[in-house]
């Protein structure tokens, strides 16, 4: 008799070739999108538990424990760390950052835990936001167990370049350092680890959004109008709704590719809790790309359609009414948009490669009722 | 002998004897906790957890989704966290939990629409972010386990076991009208059948147990399982009544012998059958099939050619097909319901032991003189070294062994 097991495995390589040969492979699945319809308000759990076990849905079974965590992605979207500020002898603004990096285990899906390095406890670590021409000092304590450093994205000395070589260059577990320049120019950056291997440090979880606001006094007419809008310190800054995403994914078995993908680390966090949406509200949302191993993440809205700033820097936009954009490794914009006279209903964000909001980068905009002004 | 005596005769007493019985046992549990509380082993490996190692031994697919069936064949405890389909998280139940100690098995529901002949990819996600990955080759409905797939299943059996063998027994009168030496060469030539049957065999078994979770040492119990069925069959052999060779009752033994160690090959090749037609694999199903009943033709030459110069009754004739091909409707149930790569591995290990002890049987039947007188003694005649013929009929039996396996 020959061998029953390698004739198995012979026909099973021919037909696995054929499947990825036509690509049919990576578009199985995308028939089983829960329909969620935009009229109904009520949340994917609730939505399972009508509509499981008969049909299955998409997404992870159970929930993440966020106290556990000790960050919660509901709560990371509004949490900006504006610093500790004082007045300068110059005049201008001093801008106090603190961060401590460390080794923490989070669970990045319900009942799944990746060992990841942190920046002040969380993934992705603080958004740091300051104004066009403070002066940032960011003090970097090391209490992990590896060398680390913080590399920002923004116009620096060499010094302050936060890679290793230069300046303090790798700082060791226990070490401490300060980063220091003026924040330029304005727009939504990013800041990351840039010891090497830069890929694992990256993919571990060092990185995080750092937000400068253009300073409306260095502008004038609508462009003066414009950077107030941006500023959190003007009321027509404070009056939009900010909310802030990374973009990311966990290897969580090491082998160059990510298991699971999300925005704010929590795989289908924003599913399992719709982000509320007033719709007499204007939206904006910076957004910025941490994914590894993938060279491209992206994000699409349902139902409505956004202005983009890319990296932030302009004050209009850089791409007009659009409901999908895509950043590279380290890429980073502005959307901004409006769900105004929208009935109430969730829409779905994610990214738009499929296999990546599959495997957790999705989430809904629950648009509520108006409320009437009492 | 003398000093030996005191010591047997002295009488110990029953509290005696259970405090030298459980003192041993006592210190061995002693020393065994003692290791639990201060091992030392983390010390020396850096406190490295245990791999984690989850396999599926069996996939239905049905209305309701994927139904599967895992086992922890590691040494830790396992915990699924998450299931995903086709690169996407899907929602999933698992019974009786989502925490696998080891060895214990568990049934993974997952409601998902799988698309009829096209391929899936499950992977098991557990909490340390491990995954296990299992491929279903081509989706097929899984059919109902009825009566009526028993009885299918059975036909399919009977054709590959019982038909060939008693095809090729039919030509037991021709074998009876053979010259000695002629018989001699049919024997060889059994030799040599059973001489590849035995090395492919132990190879499936090998291959199986590259396929058997690691905790159950699959190889090594391959080959105790392999040798006690040598073992055991050789006892049943030496018993009073067959232990002569010479008599016909002996020769009809040595048949019997090789009808049960082709019977539990059989086995084996009804498990490989039944195994690829639940797994789908039409086309491997009746290949195997084909193949399989070509093959088994020359098995009932081997089993007659002990016996050529013996007057057998029919029904004897019937009872050895049916020993030798019976099992194969048994494999065919056994692969198409219940199929592991362990039970495999564990019924080929038999037929390889049963087909080693029949080579040496029949080896001692070609080189004893063929006289019908019975006055040829047992074992002295084991010396005479084969003759060339006889090799001749060994390599002939292995290439038609060969020849007709190149159909399967």
């Amino acid at each position: 008799m020959r061998s029953f097991l390698s004739r198995i495995k012979s026909s099973r390589l021919t037909r696995r070739d054929w499947l990825r040969g036509s690509g049919l492979a990576g578009m199985a699945g995308l028939a089983g999108f829960p329909a969620f319809a935009g009229e109904t308000v009520e949340s994917s759990q609730e939505f399972q538990r009508r509509n499981a076990p008969s049909d299955g849905l998409l997404g992870a079974v159970g929930e993440v424990d966020h106290v556990r965590n000790g960050f919660d992605p509901s709560d990371i979207l509004y949490d900006f760390d504006y610093g500790v500020t004082s007045e300068m002898e110059d005049g201008r603004t001093l801008r106090e950052f603190q961060i401590v990096a460390s080794d923490m285990e989070i669970e990045v899906a319900p009942g799944v835990f990746f060992a990841a390095w942190t920046y002040n406890n969380r993934v992705p670590g603080p958004t740091l936001r300051c104004v066009e021409g403070d002066r940032v000092r960011v003090v970097f304590t090391n209490a992990g167990n590896h060398p680390h450093t913080i590399h920002f994205h923004g116009i620096h000395p060499a010094n302050m370049d936060g890679v290793p070589g230069a300046g303090d260059g790798l700082i060791h577990k226990g070490q401490q350092t300060v980063y220091e320049f003026d924040a330029k120019p304005f727009g939504c950056h990013f800041y990351h680890c840039h010891s090497m291997p830069l890929k694992r440090h990256v993919h571990k979880g060092l990185y995080g959004a750092f937000i400068i606001d253009p300073d409306p006094e260095k502008y004038t007419g609508e462009e003066h109008k414009l950077a107030r809008r941006r500023n959190h310190r003007y009321e027509e800054c404070q009056a939009i709704n900010e909310m802030v995403m990374v973009m990311n994914g966990f290897d969580t078995n090491f082998d160059g590719e990510n298991e699971i993908y999300a925005a704010n680390t929590v795989a289908f966090a924003y599913q399992t809790r719709h982000i509320p949406i007033r719709p007499d509200q204007e939206q904006r949302l910076y957004l910025a790309n941490a994914t590894e191993f993938d060279p491209v993440n992206s994000f699409h809205l349902h139902g409505n359609f956004f202005d983009y700033y890319d990296h932030g820097t302009t004050l209009t936009p850089t791409l007009r009414i659009i409901d999908t954009v895509m950043q590279c490794q380290g890429q980073r914009g502005i959307l901004e948009f409006s769900y105004e006279g929208f009935d109430p209903g969730s829409f779905m964000f994610h990214a738009h490669q499929s296999e990546f909001a599959e495997l957790g980068w999705m989430g809904f905009f629950k648009v509520l009722p108006v409320e009437r002004s009492a | 002998m003398e000093p030996a005596e005191p010591l047997s005769q002295k009488k110990i007493s029953i509290q005696k004897r259970i405090v030298l019985i459980s003192l041993p046992l006592l210190l061995l549990a002693a020393a065994l906790l003692t290791f639990s509380r201060f091992n030392p082993i983390p010390a020396l490996t850096g406190g490295q957890p245990p791999a984690e190692e989850i396999s599926v031994e069996r996939v239905i697919l049905d209305e309701d989704g994927i139904l599967l069936f895992i086992v922890n064949g590691g040494h830790s405890t396992v915990v699924i966290a998450q299931v995903l389909v086709d690169e996407a998280y899907w929602s999933f139940t698992i019974e009786p939990g989502n925490e696998l100690s080891r060895l214990a098995r568990a049934r993974v529901r997952i409601p998902y629409h799988w698309v009829e002949g096209e391929l899936h990819e499950i992977v098991l996600l557990t909490s340390t972010g491990t995954t296990f990955g299992h491929t279903i080759e081509v989706a097929v409905a899984s059919p109902p386990q009825d009566s009526t797939r028993w009885f299918l299943l059975a036909a399919i059996g009977f054709l590959v076991g019982i038909v060939p063998v008693g095809l090729g027994l039919m030509w037991f009168p021709l074998l009876q009208g053979l010259r000695t030496g002629s018989l001699r060469f049919v024997l060889s030539l059994t030799v040599g059948l059973l001489i590849f049957l035995f090395f492919d065999t132990l190879a499936e078994a090998i291959e199986f147990a590259g396929e058997t979770p690691g905790v159950f040492k699959a190889i090594p119990l391959l080959f105790v399982i392999a040798m006690m069925s040598y073992l055991a069959l050789m006892a049943v052999g030496n018993r009073k009544g067959v232990r002569d060779r010479s008599t016909p009752s002996g020769r009809y033994w040595v048949a019997t012998a090789i009808a049960i160690g082709i019977g539990v090959h059989n086995l084996g090749e009804g498990l490989a059958v039944g195994a690829s037609i639940a797994a789908g694999e039409a086309a491997l199903g009746s290949f195997l099939i084909v193949g399989f009943v070509l093959h088994n033709v020359t098995e009932g030459v081997g089993i007659g050619a002990p016996m050529a110069q013996d007057r057998i009754a029919i029904s004897r004739l019937a009872g050895l097909t049916l020993i030798a091909g019976g099992p194969a409707i048994i494999g065919t149930w056994l692969g198409g319901f219940t199929f592991t790569p362990l039970l495999a591995v564990i019924f080929f290990a038999i037929g390889a032991g049963a087909i080693l002890q029949v080579i040496v049987e029949v080896s001692r039947l070609v080189l004893r003189p063929l006289v019908v007188s019975g006055t040829g003694s047992g074992s002295d005649s084991l010396k005479r070294a084969p003759a060339w013929s006889e090799i001749a009929g060994v390599a002939v039996g292995v290439v038609i062994m060969y020849a007709t396996a190149l159909l399967v």
